[in-house]
């Protein structure tokens, strides 16, 4: 039985891409909204695959990449607070802030702890007593239900001292935002798979409904990839416009409602700035007020700190897609991945790490 | 941070915690999300939490649909 890595299956959708393509007489651009179907499109060679009327377009679909300088720096203050232990994810770590990264402020002495789940933060503050622990909630629909969880958890088994500092974010407004920005003009989107696994498939019907654009939901692995890209080239020869599932083994049409319902409890649709496109409404998850005794920003006073994005980095035009990493200055000079300026070169969704890692390129001196 | 990694389920408690396989690598996750899980099942796991089960089924019929576009191509 082949398997959603099998070459000779890659190979044939690569051939019906091919084929479809040859009779459209113009460039198809297609996103792929996450960032983690650009590491995988980049690290099988499916990007330099394609046929020559086939582009991909990196999409902002990177919640670390996304996440407002004003919000890292206030939660890089955070972590200087007496008292406090943060807890974030790994990939926050090396982040710039304004003056520091977190991992920088580690090493000044603040207490910042690395936690593979946002339980382990609850079970962390409950061992401490005496310490406050905040948890740096990062992340879309896939992360937030779990930290939702984890602050039902901390109320069920009565620990006082956590909290979370929310920055997570709803995706559809993002797309929204990119469509009618019309900076880019689209021929489908590939649409993110785990996000999808809690959000369904329903929740993209806009796109073709509104935008008139397809949108196919996919996996991780390279055939996965590839029927989502072959399902909407076939929707562009044809001329239409709907929204498919590639990823049925994963995705049902109304998601996962428990999840969801989960999310819904514990958070509320608010005004969130996002790095590349400012504020967009209804488009970040803000902690309801009957959870206030988790919030982070309620219980905590945020120093309001001059932030500034790093000089000359571009991960704001890479998110929307307006511009190719490569195509910025301090790509893959002053910006690496052991060195990185900006967001898009840390995170393991990244279109700059993505690029830096995968692809050939060629630093001109 | 939207990455899910399949795993198997070898044990429920009641308390909705689950001990699961990751192809070798065993560790304790919770079902919150996730209650219709049953033991032998392959659920995606993010952040220490089962976000979704994997349909086997739907799976091979990907699989197979896929394997017989190729073999069609290919006559």
């Amino acid at each position: 039985m082949p398997s959603f890595r099998d070459p000779a299956l890659a190979r044939s959708l690569l051939a019906a891409i091919a084929e479809m393509a040859a009779h459209i007489d113009r460039v198809i651009t297609f996103m792929e909204f996450c960032g983690g179907h650009t590491h995988a499109i980049m690290q099988s060679g499916i990007r330099q695959a394609l046929p020559a009327n086939v582009r991909l377009l990196s999409g902002p679909g990177c919640p670390v990449c996304v996440t407002n300088q004003q919000e890292i720096d206030q939660a890089i203050a955070l972590a200087g607070l007496p008292g406090v232990t943060l807890t974030t994810f790994g990939d926050m770590m090396r982040v710039p802030g304004t003056t520091e990264t977190l991992q920088q402020a580690a090493a000044r002495g603040a207490d910042v702890r690395v936690v593979y789940s946002p339980l382990d933060a609850v079970t962390l503050a409950e061992h401490h007593p005496e310490r406050e622990v905040v948890f740096l909630g990062v992340g879309f629909e896939t992360t937030a239900p779990g930290v939702a969880a984890a602050m039902q958890t901390a109320r069920a088994r009565g620990v006082p001292n956590f909290s979370v500092f929310s920055m997570h974010k709803y995706t559809p407004p993002a797309m929204r935002a990119i469509l009618d920005a019309g900076e880019v003009r689209l021929d489908g989107v590939i649409g993110p798979g785990h996000v999808s696994t809690i959000i369904g498939l329903r929740a993209w019907e806009f796109l073709p409904r509104e935008y008139g654009i397809p949108v196919v939901v996919a996996g991780f692995e390279p055939v996965d990839i590839l029927l989502a890209m072959k399902m909407l080239v076939a929707q562009v020869v044809a001329g239409e416009a709907w929204a498919a599932n590639g990823y049925r083994r994963s995705v049902r049409p109304q998601g996962n409602p428990v999840a969801l319902g989960m999310m819904a409890k514990v958070f509320e649709p608010v005004d969130a700035p996002w790095r590349g496109f400012g504020e967009l409404p209804a488009s970040g998850m803000g902690v309801r007020a009957a959870w206030r005794e988790f919030d982070a920003r309620a219980r905590f006073i945020l120093p309001d700190v001059p932030s500034r994005e790093p000089p000359g980095c571009r991960c704001g035009e890479v998110l929307r897609g307006i511009m190719e990493p490569p195509a910025c200055p301090l790509f893959g000079r002053a910006c690496t991945p052991a060195r990185p300026l900006g967001p898009c070169m840390i995170s393991d969704e990244g279109a700059c790490a993505a690029h830096y890692l995968y692809s050939e390129w060629v630093v001109v001196s | 941070m939207c990455l899910a990694v399949p795993a198997k389920i070898l044990a429920i408690t009641p308390d909705q915690l689950a001990t699961v396989d990751f192809g070798g690598v065993q560790r304790v996750i919770s079902v919150q999300l996730l209650p219709e899980a049953r033991v032998g099942d392959y659920v995606l796991i993010h952040t220490g939490f089962a976000i979704g089960v994997i349909d086997e089924t739907e799976a091979q019929e990907t699989l197979t649909m896929l394997a017989e576009m190729d073999r069609l191509a290919k006559d």
